[in-house]
């Protein structure tokens, strides 16, 4: 594994980007690592593009902002058009299957299509499309334990909404479980 | 599982704005007066929520002139108070800060830039640096200024501006950005009720027998008063010197020297690591106290370095100071995004090898 792991989470506000990061980001100072979430902020925030940059390191990390990253997890059109490029030779480009159009081309990097969305309304639970997006991408890149996942959603989210673990623990069982299908075809 | 919780309480994972609020609350601060804007609403709303229950007060003022003088009525009755804004709110804070800066009154202020001029943008901005280190307001003063480069920084440095803020009756500026304030990384907050309030003797809380009454004002009407206040203020300026801090990195054999504060400090770091790949030996001064200014930290690299390199959100303010500093020994060179637009560290190894292009053109052109 890489000394630091640098991820763009990228989508429309509401989809749950800037949450994604923020899990990771928390499970990875549970394993004591450093970390730096970094979102953008901007008006696009409203309705349009939204997205954060994490970086999980074994040392310390130097700039916060980067312009290349090793994965790119991408919920939108936009986001893809925006990011794929910026993904390093070598990298991960991990999308949302439904949400795009025009496919990514480069053949440089590894490219995975999971159908997130689709799988969330089978759990009947269609806003844990972004933790389906997590368990695939943690299954391809190992960075976090997904069990530190959990722990960080039990430390995050208020004791009223911790009966919401289980179908999240199903989610990122559930993208684990694409990404291995995935393989095998 | 058991380690796991005892991990998460001891480090916490925040948002700057968040662990500076926090932190004031920490660090004993008994009042807070502001308006809300983006990127620091996160200060005013960590506070209304939290401050009360431990015994502070908030008060959300009309507007940010309201609250600076919110803050010079409080200071003067001995309260330890703060304000945060963001660049067009601090820039409505400026009389107020000039009035308390005579009046020589500790307070802390909070500045989460922006890009500007005018109302500009909310993305962040180093742009305010003549502002926030020059006085900002009008008459000869400063405030004692301190640059974060972490939200760890963001903590402590509540911390450290208040002491000295006290210590020297002036007013001190935290300017951070607003990447630095929406950021969240791992932050160890400091210990609670650790910061002791000290003796306020000028303090207008009553007026016991044996003494005169305290007199705050900056209103002295008379020249010869009016430069004696002057005159100490340029002494208590000169005593500040001793608080000077800055960061080296990598700078024992540095060819070249980067200076840059805060959000671009980070970035300059990064530069490091990549310009060390291909050889280029990149070294980096960090000043932490904006003012004071670490001139003769700056100076000392002149005699070992080929050029200095000035890395700011802005379109050159720090430069003019690291050229005082430098006083024409070598070559000082700028790099800067505006407007909110951030550098990226292949930006600035970019703007470094086009110099070491040009130094080496002209080097050969003149027989060196």
């Amino acid at each position: 594994m890489h000394k630091a792991h640098e991820i763009i989470f990228a989508g429309f506000g509401g989809q749950g980007v800037l949450s994604m990061g923020q899990i990771i980001a928390y499970a990875a100072m549970i394993e004591d690592k450093e970390v730096s979430w970094m979102p953008s902020y901007g008006p696009e925030m409203r309705g349009g593009t939204a997205n954060c940059t994490v970086i999980v390191s074994d040392s310390k990390i130097s700039s916060p902002i980067i312009s290349t990253f090793d994965s790119a997890i991408v919920l939108n059109q936009p986001s893809l058009d925006k990011f794929e490029k910026a993904v390093k030779p070598g990298g991960l480009l991990l999308f949302e299957e439904s949400a795009i159009i025009n496919l990514p081309t480069r053949s440089d990097i590894e490219i995975l299509s999971i159908p997130a969305n689709e799988e969330a309304l089978k759990l009947n639970m269609k806003r844990v499309a972004n933790m389906i997006l997590v368990g695939a991408f943690l299954e391809k890149r190992p960075i976090v334990k997904i069990e530190n996942i959990l722990n960080a959603l039990k430390k995050v989210l208020p004791e009223r909404h911790h009966h919401l673990i289980p179908v999240n623990k199903d989610a990122l069982a559930k993208g684990k479980e694409l990404v291995n299908e995935e393989i095998k075809l | 599982m058991d380690q796991t919780l005892e991990l998460i309480r001891e480090a916490r994972l925040m948002k700057g704005n968040e662990a500076l609020a926090e932190a004031a609350i920490r660090a004993g601060v008994q009042a807070y007066f502001g308006y809300p804007i983006t990127p620091q609403s996160e200060i005013l709303e960590y506070l209304s929520r939290e401050m009360p229950k431990r015994g502070g007060i908030v008060l959300q003022a009309e507007s940010e002139l309201a609250a600076i003088n919110m803050i010079y009525g409080a200071s003067g009755a001995g309260a330890r108070v703060m304000t945060s804004s963001s660049s067009p709110g601090i820039s409505l804070m400026q009389e107020g800060l000039s009035y308390i800066a005579s009046a020589q009154l500790p307070c802390l202020v909070v500045n989460v830039n922006r890009g500007g001029p005018g109302l500009g943008t909310i993305q962040p901005s180093q742009g305010d640096y003549f502002q926030a280190t020059k006085g900002g307001g009008h008459g000869d003063y400063h405030l004692i200024v301190l640059a974060p480069a972490s939200v760890q920084e963001m903590a402590d440095f509540v911390f450290d501006a208040i002491t000295l803020a006290e210590k020297y009756r002036n007013p001190a500026l935290i300017l951070a950005d607003g990447a630095l304030g929406q950021m969240m990384e791992k932050v160890e907050l400091p210990e609670e009720g650790s910061l002791e309030y000290p003796e306020k003797s000028w303090a207008t809380v009553g007026k016991p027998k044996e003494r005169e009454r305290n007199i705050i004002t900056s209103l002295f009407i008379q020249p010869e008063k009016m430069e004696k206040i002057n005159l100490e203020l340029q002494e208590k300026y000169r005593r500040l010197k001793e608080e000077v801090r800055y960061e080296l990195v990598s700078t024992d054999d540095a060819e070249i020297l980067m200076v840059a504060y805060g959000l671009s400090a980070r970035i300059c770091q990064k530069t490091i690591d990549l310009a060390r790949e291909k050889g280029i030996k990149l070294g980096l001064l960090r000043p932490i106290t904006l003012y004071p200014f670490p001139e003769e930290a700056v100076a000392s690299f002149a005699s070992k370095v080929d050029f200095y390199l000035v890395v700011e959100m802005n379109a050159g303010q720090m430069i003019e100071d690291v050229k005082l500093s430098v006083n024409g020994s070598r070559p000082v060179f700028h790099y800067g995004r505006m407007g909110g637009m951030i550098s990226s560290p292949e930006e600035v190894l970019s703007k470094v090898e086009e110099i070491l292009e040009t130094q080496s053109v002209s080097n050969t052109s003149t027989g060196r």
